[in-house]
């Protein structure tokens, strides 16, 4: 009878774990495609049907870093053999490196996905510290009026974003804060801060009074009870909210895209406007888009073990 | 160590008043239990002495010096609560640690006071462990280690074994009584259990709606309740109560409870006793534990036949609700001592053991008979 009900579960169980490969790969099939373009020649790039077997390469890669232009003779023989080995990877594809002087012109990417990484971090890092301590605001002290306090900041996500596009692009250019690092990162801690309270209120709720209560008693001030007990306790909340944060602020698309043209552009606008001139090179593309998948893929995979127990938060005897 | 004084403590929350002028000294070295039903104030106060609650108005004294308006970290007074609030992140050492590190005690210094304080209370085995691996009474002695390793002025404690299991319950009330007799710290101890205040306390303050209803020596308010409130909360088996009027005819003086159509014969001097005292105005109440009703199988001199309903067999006695009127009386009885329900026996009440409470007020008359 055990046996048959075990062996029943034992069924049950691999069938979940099909269902989960399946569901898997389904999900990293996109991310296949994208990291496998990346490493193609731009001549198997966007073969019918795809290219499956191929030599994996990094010249697109080196395209994306490097300004390029197209030549218009031959290359001379002697120069391809002075050059080093990643200039003759764009020499093979007919184009030469820019330069001033001796060094090689970068191109836009690096310094676009500087400025995601500057206005993602700091965004999140605002965001969520604003919203830890907001959040224990009202989940310690009577605050007047704190269901409808808690409603009006919920009610800021309650418009779709873009349709105050145009009004924050006229409120910017007056104040000059369009094409500004400032500018987007006050921006996004405007977009994740309802959401970084409203959870971490969720979780602060979740950490006994007691702790800092026992905290105070035993000779502390709030706020070092603050940072001993309680953000400690937190910490699982403020890694799932951190990572929801940084995700948000590092796809942000469309305000990146009216705010900012040069100096403080991120990477989400840069990358398709690769695609504009000439023949589009999908694998120095699919290159820029590889890259940028990292930071997001690092920060949840560093913080996994937080995002696991967060998903379980509660379930835990205290 | 040190005496706490409360004078005129009032406690509001919005509008509903919590602790109703409260007047209190606890001295110094002596194991006080606030005891009451959930919702009489008692852990209010509690909170309200370490600091955890303001006060509305009134004034708490610790060695003498208000504290009303200090934190509770400038009060330097220890708390043990119920879920025990053992920080999860540290380890069982570190949890003990913790009050000395907020002195800014010396390594070598925290390392030996958590060590003797760990010696004590048999903990030393699992200090590098967390919390969460710990049995709740592994966690309650650490929880109690935390509050004795500073030495505070005084020692409050919320219920700190009611969310154990009655044997371990039971273990712990020694080991509190033990710690209590090695280290004389003044303690205050909240609980709703009447067992668990009578075994522990020096002094038992009585509670209820926010009112301070008596404060005695566990014997005290167990043999002298100073209300009705008090007569039917401590003691279990639950203490009789029932209306009583006092007849006299004959030389003979007979109390008659409820509607019952035989009366108990009182001492001749109990009425005189009851009009000097000047109460009892609202109506009589007489109130008798259930050891106080004496039953034998045969009839005799001064005894009442009464009918057995239900029987409780408790092991070491049974309790025997006898019909009187239409209410009960319960007694104590040795085991088997009556044999089924409808069974007549004779009773009679042990007139050193009689209370008698104006009905109205709930005030005893302070009139005792006999003894």
């Amino acid at each position: 009878m055990a046996a048959v009900k075990s062996s029943g579960r034992a069924a049950v169980n691999r069938l979940a774990v099909v269902g989960v490969i399946i569901a898997t790969l389904i999900f990293l099939a996109p991310i296949y495609w994208i990291a496998s373009t990346a490493f193609k020649p731009r001549a198997l790039a966007t073969t019918v049907p795809p290219t499956v077997l191929f030599q994996p390469e990094i010249t697109s890669f080196i395209k994306l870093f490097v300004k390029r232009v197209q030549m218009n003779k031959a290359v001379d023989p002697a120069t391809y053999a002075a050059a080093p080995w990643w200039e003759q990877r764009i020499m093979d594809n007919g184009e030469r490196v820019l330069r001033t002087g001796d060094n090689v012109q970068l191109s836009g990417y690096p310094s676009r996905f500087m400025n995601s990484l500057i206005i993602a971090i700091t965004s999140t890092v605002l965001a969520v510290g604003m919203g830890t301590f907001t959040a224990y605001g009202f989940s310690r002290f009577r605050v007047k009026g704190e269901a409808d306090l808690l409603f009006f900041i919920l009610s800021t996500r309650m418009l779709p974003p873009i349709v105050v596009a145009i009004p924050m692009f006229l409120m910017y250019r007056a104040v000059g804060l369009t094409d500004t690092h400032i500018g987007l990162i006050i921006l996004y801690i405007a977009f994740n801060l309802s959401f970084s309270v409203w959870l971490m209120k969720g979780f602060m709720d979740e950490i006994p009074k007691e702790y800092e209560e026992a905290a105070l008693v035993d000779g502390y001030t709030r706020m070092q009870a603050f940072f001993k007990i309680v953000l400690p306790e937190a910490a699982t909340g403020i890694a799932a909210t951190a990572v929801f944060c940084f995700i948000t602020a590092w796809n942000e698309y469309a305000f990146a895209l009216i705010m900012t043209n040069r100096r403080a552009q991120t990477a989400p606008p840069f990358i398709p406007s690769q695609l504009g001139s000439g023949l589009p090179d999908w694998t120095v593309i699919a290159a820029g888009t590889f890259l940028f998948l990292l930071p997001v893929a690092i920060f949840t995979f560093a913080l996994r073990g937080h995002l696991l127990r967060g998903v379980t938060f509660g379930a835990i005897r205290k | 160590m040190a005496e706490i004084v409360l004078s005129n403590v009032q406690k509001f929350f919005g509008t509903v008043q919590v602790i109703r002028d409260l007047n209190l000294t606890i001295a110094d070295r002596e194991f006080v239990v606030l005891l009451g039903p959930s919702g009489c104030g008692k852990t209010t106060t509690l909170r309200a002495i370490a600091g955890l609650e303001d006060i509305t108005s009134g004034e708490i004294r610790i060695d003498g010096k208000p504290v009303q308006d200090l934190e509770a970290s400038e009060r330097d007074i220890a708390f043990v609560f119920q879920l025990y609030a053992l920080y999860p992140h540290l380890t069982v050492f570190e949890n003990i640690a913790f009050p000395l590190r907020a002195a800014g005690g010396a390594r070598a210094d925290v390392e030996r006071e958590v060590n003797a304080v760990a010696r004590a209370l048999d903990i030393g085995h699992f200090l590098g462990k967390r919390p969460s691996a710990l049995s709740g009474g592994d966690m309650q002695r650490v929880a109690i280690g935390r509050a004795l390793v500073r030495r505070p002025k005084a020692i409050l404690m919320d219920e700190p074994i009611g969310a154990l299991d009655a044997k371990l319950r039971e273990d712990m009330r020694t080991e509190l009584k033990r710690l209590h007799i090695e280290n004389k710290a003044t303690s205050v101890y909240v609980t709703h259990d009447q067992v668990e205040a009578m075994s522990l306390a020096d002094r038992i303050v009585v509670m209820s709606e926010g009112v301070l209803q008596q404060v005695g020596t566990p014997i005290e308010v167990y043999q002298n309740p100073a209300n009705l409130f008090v007569a039917q909360f401590i003691g279990s088996p639950v203490m009789n109560i029932s209306d009583a009027k006092l007849e006299t005819e004959g030389g003979q003086a007979k109390v008659r409870l409820g509607n019952a159509s035989e009366a108990f014969g009182v001492p001749v001097t109990l009425p005189r006793a009851i009009e000097a005292s000047g109460r009892g105005d609202g109506g009589l109440s007489l109130g008798i534990r259930p050891e106080g009703v004496i039953v034998a199988h045969q009839p005799g001199e001064g005894l009442v036949p009464l009918e057995a309903h239900v029987i409780e067999p408790l092991g070491a006695y049974d309790i025997v609700d006898l019909k009187v009127g239409s209410g009960v009386l319960r007694a104590r009885t040795v085991s088997g001592f009556v044999g089924k329900p409808g069974d007549t026996v004779f009773a009679r009440l042990d007139e050193n053991q009689t209370h008698f409470f104006d009905t109205r007020s709930g005030q005893s008359l302070g009139v005792r008979l006999g003894a």
